[in-house]
């Protein structure tokens, strides 16, 4: 029966194909993909919207804040969703594992993650805060952080990483990046803009109105972090231990 | 279609990148189709969304563009340095300024860019959650493998499902059973080889007797159901039969608002005090300790889910 | 000239691994082959110039999903059958 399924899966295969011989050649700059009117707005009018250098941070946070927002409501559910389905799930059978990790933190390891830790935050806030500049950005930066405190976890054990970041707060720490997000856009509404039109916030900032936007942006990219810094280490706090938060890795 | 070889050259010379795409799209859409293992149909749905997302970049590829980060003679920052002949260097400062459309093709294209980032955010938002699932159905059913999954799920419901016996029998004897599982159900416990209905009277009585679990409120299930049984034996008609079958039926979710009759009334209430207690318990209507109820059951019977002991 | 042979090569390249990580009857084997396939799709995204979206990619698909799913198996059975 799973052999039928190569027919369709072929099927589609040849309609790809026969769709793609009409595409543009590979990397033109014909493409009308290249040459559409708002992708040469964007390139050309970020600089004097927004005096920010890397066009795709200011297309993602300012032009596109929209979106942004709700892809990061999408991490938040996604976290939560986890936490719905693996809380207080875990039966007795399944502690026993096929095979036992039961080994104690090697001390090459533990000293050289202590080491190196402290600097992994710190280049994810550069990262974050350089988003403007050169690629990065809230996402990137978000995850490198929720990836040091996974590296904590991995090295010594769960109980480890959790003393230090413990899962009501990462909820916490969720909630607050989206509801940063969403209150830099009330704000700018209330002041006479619309939804994340941030150039409103030049009334109340002593900057120009390209700035304001310039600096509304480092604060969403600050929400989105937060969000994605969270969700991540209780991701990975849930899925190694079926929401039990003993054992794991 | 098939014009004279200059298929080949468009095809496969021009536009080679965009077959493979085509390639790996297929691998991953037949992984997600024709894989055994939950894992290995995960993978290839990885693997579809990010060729998918190769395939959205290079479209707004441009050959011989920079990064769309803007070049330090266009930063709208202000001054960058240029190193003239002989060590000296001249500031030249410039304000934002509108690129014009020269300049502009010099860039790649940044839209593509920034809707893959959140094709790639979400991406991983759903495997996470498609791993927790993975997990729920691994401590409820033991196992990952979907022929397995979908064995185990067939024989949960052929066992609870009535099976066609004689025709003068049969009326009786769906009530009979319905009327038994809704009650072994409420009660937590398993049925037994129940599946077989049979026409007799007694048989209910001795299946309900048999599978009661100590509690008081099951001891006077036994005997409503009972008496419901017989009154379902007793009615020859078909619409009475059907009453005692919608309600056997409706009296067994916790929450039955249309309560027709006290004998209805009597089972339902002791079902919600033993259901409510055990779902304080443990919190969860979703643990997977006993076979009996199939979490994912698919089909539309108005049972609960129930709590385990 | 020289990337276009690059890019070929690293399509070929993932092609194969692509393959490689759905035929594998072990998990880990699987999930560590799924990270290569991330990288190199990184690496062939930082050569057409997206490179947001090759740093994503490689914190997230090389990173946190790898990892992820590893620690899924980690609860799961290790052997799958097909």
């Amino acid at each position: 029966m799973k052999k039928l399924s190569l027919i369709p899966v072929l099927l589609v295969g040849v309609l790809l194909i026969y769709a793609a011989k009409d595409f543009p050649e590979w990397g033109s700059p014909s493409s009308p993909a290249s040459k559409s009117p708002v992708s040469s707005h964007f390139i050309a009018n970020t600089g004097v919207d927004t005096e920010v250098p890397n066009m795709v941070t200011a297309v993602l946070a300012d032009y596109r804040g929209f979106d942004t927002m709700f892809e990061t409501v999408v991490v938040f559910i996604a976290g939560m969703a986890v936490l719905a389905i693996l809380k207080n799930s875990g039966t007795k059978k399944s502690g026993a594992r096929e095979f036992e990790v039961d080994a104690e933190p090697d001390i090459i390891v533990t000293n050289t993650v202590r080491l190196l830790v402290p600097v992994i935050q710190i280049f994810a806030f550069y990262v974050l805060a350089h988003g403007h500049v050169s690629p990065g950005g809230g996402f990137q930066g978000g995850v490198v952080m929720g990836a040091s405190f996974i590296l904590i976890a991995l090295s010594w054990d769960l109980e480890t990483a959790l003393a230090r970041f413990p899962l009501d707060r990462c909820t916490i720490v969720a909630g607050a990046g989206i509801i940063l997000y969403a209150g830099i856009g009330l704000l700018s509404m209330f002041l006479g803009g619309e939804f994340l039109d941030y150039a409103e916030l030049a009334k109340i900032f002593p900057v120009s109105r390209e700035m304001a936007r310039y600096h509304a942006m480092l604060g969403v990219e600050i929400g989105v972090g937060l969000t994605v810094t969270a969700i991540m280490f209780s991701l990975y706090a849930n899925l190694s231990t079926e929401g039990r938060l003993k054992g794991g890795l | 279609m098939f014009e004279d070889g200059g298929i080949i050259n468009e095809l496969f010379i021009e536009r080679l990148n965009y077959l493979i795409y085509v390639v790996l799209l297929l691998i991953g859409l037949h992984a997600m189709i024709a894989k055994n293992n939950l894992i290995k149909k995960l993978i290839g749905m990885s693997i579809f969304q990010t060729a998918i997302i190769l395939f959205y970049v290079s479209v707004g590829v441009k050959e011989g563009a920079t990064i769309p980060i803007y070049l330090p003679e266009h930063d709208p920052h202000g001054s960058h340095a240029t190193h003239a002949e002989g060590n000296q260097t001249t500031e030249q400062n410039h304000g934002p300024v509108v690129l014009e459309a020269g300049l502009v093709k010099g860039y790649s294209n940044p839209l593509p860019h920034v809707l893959m980032l959140t094709a790639i955010v979400v991406g991983v938002a759903t495997l996470g959650l498609a791993l927790a699932l993975c997990q729920r159905i691994y401590q409820g059913y033991g196992t990952i493998e979907e022929d397995e999954l979908l064995a185990q799920i067939e024989k949960q419901e052929t066992r609870t499902q009535p099976r066609v016996v004689s025709k003068e029998s049969k009326p009786k004897a769906v009530a009979v059973k319905k009327a038994s599982t809704a009650k072994a159900k409420a009660s937590n416990t398993k049925p037994k080889s129940s599946a077989k209905p049979t026409p007799k009277k007694l048989a209910p009585k001795s299946q309900a007797k048999s599978l009661s679990s100590t509690s008081k409120a099951s001891s006077s299930q036994s005997a409503s159901v009972k008496s419901k049984a017989r009154r379902a034996v007793a009615k020859s008609t078909t619409t009475s039969k059907v009453k005692p079958v919608t309600k056997a039926k409706s009296s067994a979710p916790a929450k039955s608002a249309s309560v027709k009759s006290k004998a209805k009334r009597a089972p339902a209430k002791p079902k919600t005090a033993s259901k409510a207690k055990p779902a304080t318990k443990t919190k969860s209507t979703t643990n997977p300790k006993s076979s009996t109820t199939p979490k994912k059951s698919t089909s539309a019977k108005a049972r609960p889910r129930t709590p385990k002991k | 000239m020289g990337l276009e042979i690059f890019n070929t090569f690293i399509l070929l390249l993932l092609v194969v691994v692509a393959l490689v990580s759905l035929r594998v009857k072990d998990l880990l084997t699987a999930s560590v082959v799924f990270g290569v396939y991330s990288f190199l799709m990184c690496l062939l995204w930082a050569e057409m110039g997206a490179v947001d979206v090759a740093f994503t990619e490689a914190t997230v698909g090389a990173g946190i999903s790898t990892v992820v799913m590893i620690a899924t198996i980690f609860n799961l059975k290790r052997k799958s059958s097909d």
